[in-house]
């Protein structure tokens, strides 16, 4: 049984979605339909607004017209995670690391023994072996952005955005993050948006690689790539990754002729 | 490399001792008129004689007790008004000229006006140092407030956070660094305009007071060593804040 081959219910419903910019229009009637605990990634042309869609949708940004829906529900009624490419900026500094994964489970309102629960189950997830009384910044860069996973998986979210999280990290923390962050999704069945502007690291995660055209920003195609969990370092050999790769290259190359 | 560490650890004393021994020269070689100053050796041996003799004590503690009552007024209103109007874009915008203005304005100028205010009393000094010290805390704390990351406010949104507790938690934290850059310079300003208003609003004590007496009796060796007392007090002062900045904004330099 392949279950990602089954066509499972939308969660994320995208509707009509509508944004533009000092009157040059970025979104017009944009449709998509997410299914539950897939990772979708968003690839496409620079300023063609792949962050600017993932905001929209998260809330951070607001949109002209449309409906973003989460299972029928509003943004107000969904947990959602966001991690962002800049892990520095986006860390409390003035918390030590285990109390910035605690923060968001605090402000809800959960009771001390649960929090610390819940912040040990994310250390085992993760196989954390800092320390994690230290600040922020007297992490390395991979162990920052580890850290904020955690927190944006602490409040278990039904969808996790992510906005290039690889971008500033070495090759060997973006494979173990790629790798703890598909064991995340196998475990929890969160849905996950990835930016990406590393072809490779959109294909690796993906149920489905989400191309964009430049602006007036459209779908330019929906790639499944069923390649079976979990996926390993070495997975990128494979020939089906392989020609999912192209094929997405080949249709990223023709948008950038035409 | 050992002994160019050790070597490096003496550094900061290079500027002190030079100074030492140009004024040693400037006095020896009668570059300088005795009578306009003493040697540095007399000075400090003076200055010595004030403190174990306690005659410098209530001088002192009139100043340091002006400028910290001046500086708590200012941190008190200072501090959650910078906050308010880094908060409020619009109201920040209303009130940015006269803030500009004024702290632009040499405090001192203000004196004569406190002074149709309070009259010649110990609050009039603490009134014109606290003006002083007020305009640059605000400023400093309205800054901060809106240069806080925009991405530790969105990230907090994100989880859900209630606008009270972004900004409590997020806003406020975010500001602490540059609010301690305007407490430290606000302690500094309010202990000048403490000594300029010892000397001119008519005043029984004060380290202000002091030299401006002993500069009236041309007792020299006082005043030169009242000097030294009133530099190494706002040294001490500037110091003491920098220890407690990096304890509280321990993240101060490092993001």
């Amino acid at each position: 049984m392949d279950s990602s081959s089954v066509k499972k219910k939308s969660h994320v419903s995208i509707d009509k979605l509508c944004k533009s910019f000092n009157g040059e229009t970025l979104y017009k009637d944009f449709n998509l339909q997410i299914p539950r605990g897939h990772i979708i990634s968003i690839f496409g042309p620079n300023g063609c607004g792949k962050s600017t869609l993932i905001n929209m949708i998260s809330g951070l940004t607001e949109f002209d017209s449309g409906q973003v829906l989460f299972d029928g529900k509003t943004l107000a009624q969904t947990k959602i995670g966001y991690v962002f490419q800049n892990y520095r900026d986006a860390l409390f500094p003035w918390m030590s690391s285990w109390n910035n994964i605690a923060y968001p489970l605090k402000r809800m309102g959960i009771p001390p023994q649960k929090v610390k629960q819940r912040v040990e189950s994310l250390v085992e997830l993760f196989e954390i072996k800092f320390s994690l009384s230290l600040y922020p910044y007297e992490l390395s860069g991979g162990q920052q952005q580890t850290i904020s996973i955690m927190r944006a998986l602490a409040t278990r979210p039904e969808v996790l955005f992510l906005d290039e999280p690889f971008s500033a990290l070495d090759f060997e923390m973006t494979l173990f993050i790629r790798e703890k962050l598909q064991e995340a999704n196998l475990r929890t069945e969160v849905t996950m948006l990835i930016v990406s502007h590393d072809l490779e690291d959109a294909v690796f995660l993906a149920d489905q690689i989400l191309l964009l055209t430049r602006r007036p920003t459209k779908i330019s195609a929906l790639l499944d790539f069923d390649l079976p969990r979990p996926r390993r370092a070495d997975s990128v050999s494979d020939p089906i990754f392989i020609a999912t790769k192209r094929q997405a290259l080949e249709i990223f190359q023709k948008e950038m002729q035409s | 490399m050992n002994r160019i560490r050790s070597f490096h650890r003496f550094l900061p004393l290079i500027g002190p001792v030079l100074l030492y021994l140009a004024w040693s020269t400037a006095v020896s070689a009668k570059w300088v008129s005795p009578t306009l100053l003493p040697s540095p050796h007399t000075t400090l041996a003076y200055t010595v004689q004030v403190f174990t003799t306690g005659v410098i004590w209530g001088d002192l503690y009139s100043t340091v007790q002006r400028t910290i009552y001046a500086f708590l007024w200012a941190s008190v209103i200072g501090v959650p008004c910078g906050v308010i109007l880094g908060s409020s874009p619009p109201i920040y915008r209303s009130l940015e000229f006269l803030i500009d203005f004024f702290r632009s304005t040499p405090s001192s100028a203000l004196i004569p006006l406190f002074m149709l205010i309070f009259g010649i009393t110990d609050l009039n000094k603490i009134a014109i140092a606290s003006f002083a010290a007020v305009l640059v805390i605000v400023f400093n704390s309205a800054y901060g407030v809106m240069n806080a990351k925009k991405t530790r406010v969105m990230a907090a949104k994100t989880m859900g956070v209630s606008q009270f507790h972004i900004f409590k938690d997020v806003l406020l934290m975010e500001s602490l660094p540059q609010t301690f850059i305007g407490l430290r310079t606000g302690i500094s300003l309010a202990l000048v305009i403490v000594i300029v208003a010892e000397m001119f609003i008519g005043s029984e004590s004060g380290l202000g007071h002091r030299i401006i007496d002993a500069q009236q009796v041309f007792n020299i060796k006082d005043m030169y060593s009242s000097i030294l007392i009133t530099g190494a007090l706002g040294y001490i002062l500037n110091l003491l804040f920098m220890i407690i900045e990096s304890r509280v904004v321990h993240w101060g330099d490092k993001v």
